[in-house]
């Protein structure tokens, strides 16, 4: 959803001001009194900056309030250990059930490594940096049981790329987690 | 320059050989194409460094008495670092990216020595003590022409009532950047210092958070600094053409002094995934990373826009490199504006999207100013734009921004960045990105053969 946001905002942004770099483009052979375009200009000028500030105020206060950083512990919660080794992860429990909260505790053993998780279609769902001396906690609940992949997102050397792990998602939503 | 030319040309065959890499259409080996990359990304921030510093040393001197024996000094301090840098990488085999992520110098499970390690770290930090003699020496003349930091930024005229002429937008803008650049060549130093003595004092080491802000401080604000120095080019040349002179009205001298200070804070949104950094600081970051929009949107976009608008000018080639430069700039901030919002940056950090932002920023931002600053010397010369030229326009701005599409595709689909090997369902987007980074680099090349061949002409 946040990768398709991300495109279209994108591509819209993209084309209005190529859009409007290309129309300028083409007036340029045609003279007009530089006056009365700096007069236009200060008031576009004006106009676009109010107008991002219109824009940007409600998107960055809706934004923060969707926050990936954890608050506090859930009872519930099974706790995997995730841990970056040059270079490979350490992953423990690997296997959780669809549905229940889970804590992932990330931190690297050795150089900063990057925990991503990706999704059978081989999206990105999730990520924190594993970093020596730190554990950062992501929070999260499966919805959809399957087999995920842990890679490195954190150039970390020459094996960097090699560093992946799978991650089960199991539809059984009862029981502990192996 | 012509060294900014030869390297720009010869770092960009670096960029296409890494995509025609991971797209598999050549083999370069992790250990090789790490270093390729390692190579590309230091020596990019540093070659538009040192022609960003050209720009700014053309025409600052218009205004200011600089020194050019310190000119010169950060010419010898770069090329000898570059040495140390080259030698470290393709001798030594140093491969820790251009980020040098402590602890990862001194930890490398044997792959490099510390040799390696100390040859880049010095050669870089060699490159770093050229720049800042540069730097204190255009504050230097700053000050000693305009007598301080506030009337050399034009505060009397933006915030107070005086009515003297203000500094020319190029004293602005060099103060900014001077101010920017010694600020965090300080920060990169002091990290350069502690990663080569933990090399060989693995005992000695500094906290890991503290050593990546310290390193994106460094990385961030000086890359920032660097298309400020470029756009310099965009502010004295246009108005050549347009016949519309670049003004440093109220909302620019308030603007620089706005970039000056965001430019400074925010480079913790490269830290938004560190969940350790302290959340003032994530939150601060993604503030900045919108309102630092605004001024380059609202004066050097609109400032641009306004100056070409039905001006009557005729269009060249530096004029068409400039005015794309700044288009770049301005369309590079979209996708950079998207991954600065921590919901969205959770799961596009470190994947494609990211080179793909910056991309757009220094490919048609930076270096299609410093090719425009080069056409423009040589249409000074009496050089005259050819039909190759034109070609050559079309095709490194079309196959530049089909490049960098290509890194967002990838971004959006989730592909990491820095890996050297990519999985199958990503090959597709990697080999149209090496067939448009072909296009890019043919259309760069003629641009450099262009620029040398006219050389001699121009330092005439």
């Amino acid at each position: 959803m946040e990768q398709k946001l991300a495109v279209l905002v994108t591509i819209a942004g993209s084309a209005l001001l190529i859009a409007v770099f290309a129309i300028v483009a083409r007036s340029a052979g045609t003279p007009a009194s530089a006056d009365a375009v700096a007069a236009a200009t200060a008031r576009w000028r004006t106009r676009l900056f109010w107008g991002l500030v219109v824009v940007f105020v409600p998107i960055i206060g809706f934004s923060l309030t969707r926050l990936p950083y954890s608050s506090g512990t859930q009872a519930d919660a099974i706790t995997i250990q995730a841990t970056g080794h040059q270079w490979a992860w350490e992953v423990k429990p690997d296997t959780v059930p669809v549905g229940r909260p889970i804590e992932i505790r990330v931190t690297g053993a050795d150089v900063n490594h990057g925990f991503g998780l990706y999704d059978a279609n081989n999206r990105l769902v999730i990520q924190t940096q594993g970093m020596p001396g730190y554990t950062n906690t992501l929070q999260y609940t499966f919805s959809q049981p399957g087999l995920y992949h842990v890679r490195c997102l954190e150039y970390c050397g020459l094996g960097h790329h090699t560093m992946m792990a799978p991650f089960v998602v199991t539809a059984n939503q009862v029981g502990a987690a192996r | 320059m012509a060294i900014t030319a030869l390297v720009l040309a010869l770092l960009m065959v670096f960029g296409f050989l890494m995509r025609a890499s991971q797209a598999g259409l050549l083999v370069l080996p992790p250990d090789r194409f790490y270093q390729v990359l390692t190579a590309h990304g230091i020596g990019m921030v540093a070659i538009c460094g040192l022609g960003g510093a050209g720009v700014m040393v053309y025409f600052l001197s218009r205004y200011v008495a600089l020194t050019s024996a310190i000119v010169l000094a950060n010419l010898v301090f770069f090329l000898l670092g570059v040495v140390l840098v080259l030698g470290g990488i393709f001798i030594g085999g140093f491969a820790a990216a251009w980020t040098f992520l402590f602890p990862l110098p001194a930890v490398s499970q044997n792959t490099w020595g510390p040799g390696a390690t100390a040859s880049y770290l010095v050669g870089v930090l060699l490159v770093g003590v050229g720049f800042l003699l540069l730097f204190l020496d255009t504050m230097r003349a700053i000050l000693k022409r305009y007598g301080s930091i506030g009337k050399a930024l034009g505060w009397p005229q933006a915030f107070g009532n005086s009515t003297e002429e203000p500094p020319p937008p190029t004293v602005v803008v060099s103060t900014v950047t001077s101010i920017v650049n010694i600020l965090s060549i300080a920060a990169g130093a002091v990290i350069l210092a502690v990663s080569l003595v933990n090399t060989y004092a693995p005992s000695f080491h500094v906290n890991a958070l503290l050593a990546k802000n310290l390193i994106y401080f460094f990385g961030h604000s000086f890359i920032n600094a660097t298309i400020y120095m470029t756009v310099i080019g965009v502010y004295e040349i246009l108005p050549t053409y347009t016949g519309r002179p670049w003004k440093s009205s109220k909302p620019f001298l308030i603007a620089w002094t706005a970039a000056m200070v965001m430019v400074l804070g925010v480079f913790s949104h490269h830290l938004f995934m560190d969940f350790a950094d302290p959340r003032w600081a994530q939150i601060l970051g993604q503030v900045l990373s919108y309102t630092s929009s605004l001024p380059v949107l609202a004066v050097t976009a609109v400032g641009t826009l306004g100056n070409v608008y039905r001006s009557g000018m005729k269009w060249n080639l530096a004029s068409s490199l400039l005015f794309v430069a700044v288009m770049g700039w301005s369309v590079g901030i979209v996708p950079a504006v998207a991954d600065g919002t921590i919901a969205i940056n959770r799961v596009m950090h470190n994947t494609l999207w990211v080179p793909g932002h910056f991309h757009i920023y220094l490919l048609l931002g930076v270096v299609a100013m410093l090719f425009g600053f080069m056409y423009w010397l040589g249409s000074k010369a009496g050089a005259a734009d050819t039909a190759l030229d034109r070609a050559s326009f079309w095709m490194y701005v079309v196959g530049g921004f089909a490049f960098s599409a290509m890194f967002l595709a990838s971004g959006a689909i989730s592909v990491p960045r820095r890996w050297a090997v990519h999985l199958d369902p990503w090959l597709a987007w990697d080999k149209l990105a090496t067939l448009f980074a072909l296009v890019t680099v043919l259309g760069a090349v003629v641009f450099v053969m262009k620029f040398l061949g006219r050389a001699r002409k121009i330092a005439a």
